[in-house]
């Protein structure tokens, strides 16, 4: 039986009765009396000496109030970078300004020139047409290699060059893999590509900047997923401004995928403006302006190799990456072709001897950061191609040869040679399960079938793990982050016994107002409707890091069951003074305390009165009040992984690729609510395809940028994908989080493009064109046209 | 400014309007009738969807004043007489068919729109039906299964389930 609360229940969602009857609050919604509205002037021009900027015009138009530009931001420091790594030669990275509005120069197509002010948003734009700005373009660097290549021209003339690091991992193994490969039986290497890519969130981006004169306090509201974060880097680093000082408010967000935890420049200037301005301002971007301002994803450039013994077992696996940086560092860009990337090279396979490079690159685009999934995508693309070549090349079975390398679940916990430790897993009941849900067994008639209207038919699977839950503070700190990745929950039970959560982790679409009520009430025994999760704003929740990495749960989540066993504790305190027996006899079940092997009971409400009406309480050892906060601080990372296969049907005339069937096989862990879990796969799942054959972010030679709306960007819509058949029944629950789980909002994404891929290249082969071994995606028509022909 | 007239949700309504404010702008600052949304700027998205006379409208590409004497119906007005959600909306929930919310309202009216023309749809005919509606975070399955027990269908009718 389906339970129908608590945890583990599919439990409706209670958010979406807003969202339903347009009754959602998001930034755009937010009009604050008497606000001005700023808009952006941005480069046209990839690369170019900012020579100057003639606002005389502009600002003898009706309406404007100011016209900003860099000279204007005096005090106004860079936007931060949020990690720094170290290169292989033990030194940091270089690390540009990267101010608010450009100086000197423009760097990328998009790059924030100056800033109208005006009371309406026609007036700033129409306003914005009388700016003088007199730019010498300069030559641009789009390509990494050509941006590496000696003489380039250099995205920031204060650096050496525009390599941001060279990194090694692990240094210490390169010369073994160099050996192993040079004593291989066989070698498989593959080229390949993973394509630029913009995570449009249908909600733009949004800022609203506040000041209050007479207390001197500044309030951001912003579509971030984040906010506390934001009020960190933004007024410690960019404005200078004390936490006390400022609240950042994050609403309901609609979506984000990452491409709202960074800091953007938006933010600060509307915060700013409005101190100065002493009024309001707002702005909201266009989507022609979030393609330009909001941080790609991806874009790595790739050669790997995998080194086999005579029996199949992989020895060894070296990567040599190009990763794009675009022209300025994001909040989180250096560490995502690292640390969230380099130590998934292992996969699921016991490969005993890993070495990835790593060159980030500056070049004239926008900057790259993470994008759903964050480095693990691009990790597990490499390796799950790389291994179906490896079977092709063999002539083996790739299921047969993915299962004779996986880590077996006797080997947990498992060190691999990439710094993490595993906790658990089971990699063959997630794989048994796919072949089972996806009918494996009849694939070769429904090869027949196709064959017979003229269609290639082809299977493709691809295993994944990800590092979730984000992240053990003291190691990321080892590994160069600048912040700590705890997560934070107060616990605040009011006294007739309802009670409301404060959680440091924020929702933009995963549902936490249900399903961190479902574990409340599951842990107390009270009616869900009885608990109130409030998320969002920095002015009533307590510091915490945000929703990002699949980590509201598995930290945010813990967090909150640290903050509630500590209300627990207390609260059987009071009942055991109410009862008058010892607390270490109270047992809390279904809402009621009660005196074990006795029918002494008193009900949740009694006790959370009685603390507040403290007459009959033991006030002696014990303060009035029920309220907890707790940090937690992950003491791992957590591991989803599954199996995913993808069935398609390639028409050899046109190119055109179709998905006939997706079937994902996940093991998240414990699930909290299933139906949300589902859902979060099914939309990973469709920006993984989209990736895979549709989505590409693309620039010319001269750095214009040639995807710049949903014209030329190709959203996956609704028929271009099949029904999916997901399934997490297998379940390995994480083994140090209190809840056992792992986290799901990536899997979907990562584990998609490479089974696509595969599934392609499996219908080619079929058909019998075993020369052509890969193909960079989007697997659009052309492109499969191209290979073939 | 012309002063312009419609009908809203069943209301009439009578604004000095700028000839350029377009028919989202003039619902959602001038009304503050936030539901309807923007999403692009080259009408792609479908987030801004509303009714005009019944059929379903980007009401980011008209302009206010060239519906005057219309009926709109936006998701504030899809609601049941008493307030509870309609059997669309209700179906939204019960199937998970939206996430974020953003893409929501214009896919309501978009799917409401379609049923009204084709009641018994199929899954390929929805999927047809909502094309101009992107939505980000669900991957349609939940969205088509909504749809589906919008219609009376049971959702086993759906292919792959
Ligand atoms: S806002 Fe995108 S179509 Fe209207
Ligand atoms: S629910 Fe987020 S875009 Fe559709």
């Amino acid at each position: 039986m389906p339970k129908d609360g608590g945890i583990g229940a599919s439990t409706k969602r209670r958010e979406d009765v807003r969202f339903l009857t347009g009754k959602g609050r998001y930034t755009d919604d937010i009009n604050i009396r008497g606000q001005a509205y700023a808009h952006f002037v941005r480069s046209d021009m990839a690369h170019g000496i900012l020579n100057s900027i003639d606002t005389a015009a502009a600002e003898a138009m009706p309406g404007v109030i100011k016209v900003f530009t860099a000279a204007d931001l005096a005090g106004v420091g860079g936007i931060p970078t949020g990690w720094q790594v170290t290169d292989r030669h033990g030194k940091p990275m270089q690390e540009p300004k990267h101010p608010v509005l450009a100086e000197g120069k423009v760097r990328h197509v998009g790059d924030p020139i100056a800033v109208v002010v005006a009371e309406t948003l026609d007036q700033a734009r129409d306003a914005a047409e009388m700016l003088d700005i007199d730019i010498t373009e300069l030559p641009a660097v789009v390509d990494m290699r050509a941006a590496l290549a000696e003489g380039a021209p250099k995205v920031h003339d204060d650096l050496t060059s525009n390599l941001c690091y060279d990194w090694g991992f692990v240094e210490e193994n390169k010369a073994a893999v160099d050996a192993a490969f040079a004593s291989a039986a066989h070698v498989v290497s593959l080229d390949l590509v993973n394509n630029r890519l913009v995570a449009n969130p249908m909600e733009p981006r949004v800022a609203v900047g506040d000041f209050e004169d007479h207390s001197g306090n500044s309030t951001l509201y912003t579509t971030s997923q984040n906010p506390h974060v934001i009020r960190l880097l933004m007024g410690a680093f960019v404005l200078g401004i004390p936490e006390s000082k400022l609240r950042v408010v994050a609403p309901d967000v609609g979506g984000g995928f990452g491409s709202k935890i960074y800091h953007y420049a938006e933010e600060a200037f509307v915060t700013f403006a409005a101190k100065q301005l002493k009024r309001p301002v707002k702005w909201t971007s266009t989507r022609s302006e979030a393609f330009m301002s909001d941080a790609h994803g991806r874009d790595h450039v790739t050669k790997i190799e995998l080194a086999l013994d005579a029996d199949h077992n992989f020895t060894a696996l070296r990567t040599d990456t190009y990763a794009n940086m675009g022209a300025y560092l994001s909040t989180f860009a250096p560490c995502i072709p690292t640390w969230l990337h380099g130590t998934l090279m292992a996969g699921n396979y016991k490969t005993p001897l890993i070495y990835v490079n790593v060159k980030a690159v500056f070049t004239n685009t926008v900057p790259v950061d993470a994008y759903r999934g964050a480095g693990r995508p691009e990790a597990t693309f490499q390796l799950e191609r790389l291994v179906d070549k490896a079977a092709r090349q063999l002539g083996v079975s790739p299921v047969e040869l993915r299962r004779k390398n996986f880590i077996k679940p006797d080997q947990f916990p498992y060190q691999t040679p990439v710094a993490v430790v595993y906790d658990t897993g089971n990699y063959d009941a997630t794989m048994d399960k796919l072949l089972e849900l996806s009918d494996h067994a009849g694939f070769a008639a429904r090869r027949a079938e196709s064959a017979a209207r003229g269609k290639w038919r082809g299977f493709g699977v691809a295993s994944y793990i990800e590092a979730c839950g984000i992240a053990p503070s003291n190691l990321v700190g080892q590994l160069g982050a600048r912040a700590g990745l705890y997560e934070s929950a107060t616990v605040r039970v009011n006294a007739t016994g309802s009670i409301t959560i404060f959680t440091g982790s924020h929702s933009h679409g995963q549902g936490h107002e249900t399903t961190f009520a479902q574990v409340v009430s599951e842990m107390i025994g009270i009616d869900a409707g009885q608990v109130e999760i409030v998320h969002g704003d920095t002015s009533n929740t307590p510091m915490g890091m945000g929703t990002y990495g699949s980590r509201s749960l598995a930290v945010g989540g813990s967090a909150m069951v640290k903050a509630l066993n500590k209300v627990i504790n207390k609260a059987k305190k009071i009942a055991g003074h109410l009862l008058e027996a010892s607390d270490e006899d109270i047992v809390l079940k279904d809402g009621k305390f009660t005196v074990a092997g006795t029918d002494k009971s008193v009900d949740w409400s009694g006790v959370t009165l009685a603390a507040y009406v403290p007459h009959n309480y033991p006030l002696d050892s014990l303060e009035p009040g029920l309220e907890e906060t707790a940090f937690y601080d992950p003491s791992n990372f957590t591991y989803p992984a599954g199996a995913y296969g993808c069935e398609v049907e390639v028409d050899p005339e046109t190119g055109k690729v179709t998905v006939l069937a997706f079937t994902a096989a996940d093991d998240f862990g414990n699930v909290v609510n299933p139906m949300i879990v589902e859902g979060q796969v099914h939309g990973g799942l469709a920006q993984g395809i989209g990736q895979a054959l549709l989505e590409n972010c693309a620039y010319d030679a001269e750095g214009q940028l040639l995807s710049a709306s949903f014209m030329d960007y190709a959203m996956p819509r609704a028929d271009d994908l099949p029904m999916f058949k997901v399934d997490h029944s297998c379940v390995t629950p994480c083994t140090h989080n209190p809840l056992g789980v792992k986290g799901c909002g990536e899997a979907g994404a990562i584990g998609s493009p490479p089974a696509l891929v595969n599934a392609v290249i499996d219908a080619i082969h079929g058909a019998g064109r075993t020369d052509v071994t890969h193909i960079n995606m989007p697997l659009t028509p052309a492109r499969v046209w191209s290979a073939l022909n | 400014m012309t002063k312009v007239s419609m009908t809203v949700n069943g209301k009439a309504v009578s604004r000095e309007t700028e000839g350029r404010t377009l028919l989202v702008q003039f619902l959602r600052d001038g009304m503050g009738l936030t539901g309807t949304h923007v999403g692009c700027d080259t009408s792609q998205c479908g987030a801004c969807v509303v009714h005009v006379d019944g059929v379903p409208v980007k009401s980011c590409t008209v302009f206010a004043a060239d519906v005057a004497g219309g009926h709109v119906t936006t998701i504030e007005g899809m609601a049941n007489a008493d307030g509870t959600m309609g059997r669309l909306q209700q179906a939204f929930q019960d199937c998970h068919g939206l996430q974020c919310g953003f893409c929501t309202p214009g896919m309501v009216m978009s799917a409401a729109a379609l049923l009204a023309v084709n009641p018994t749809p199929t899954e390929a005919e929805i999927r047809a039906g909502l094309e101009g509606n992107i939505c980000r975070c669900t991957g349609y399955h939940n969205i088509v299964r909504a749809v589906m027990q919008a219609s009376g269908q049971a959702s086993a009718a759906v292919a792959a389930e």
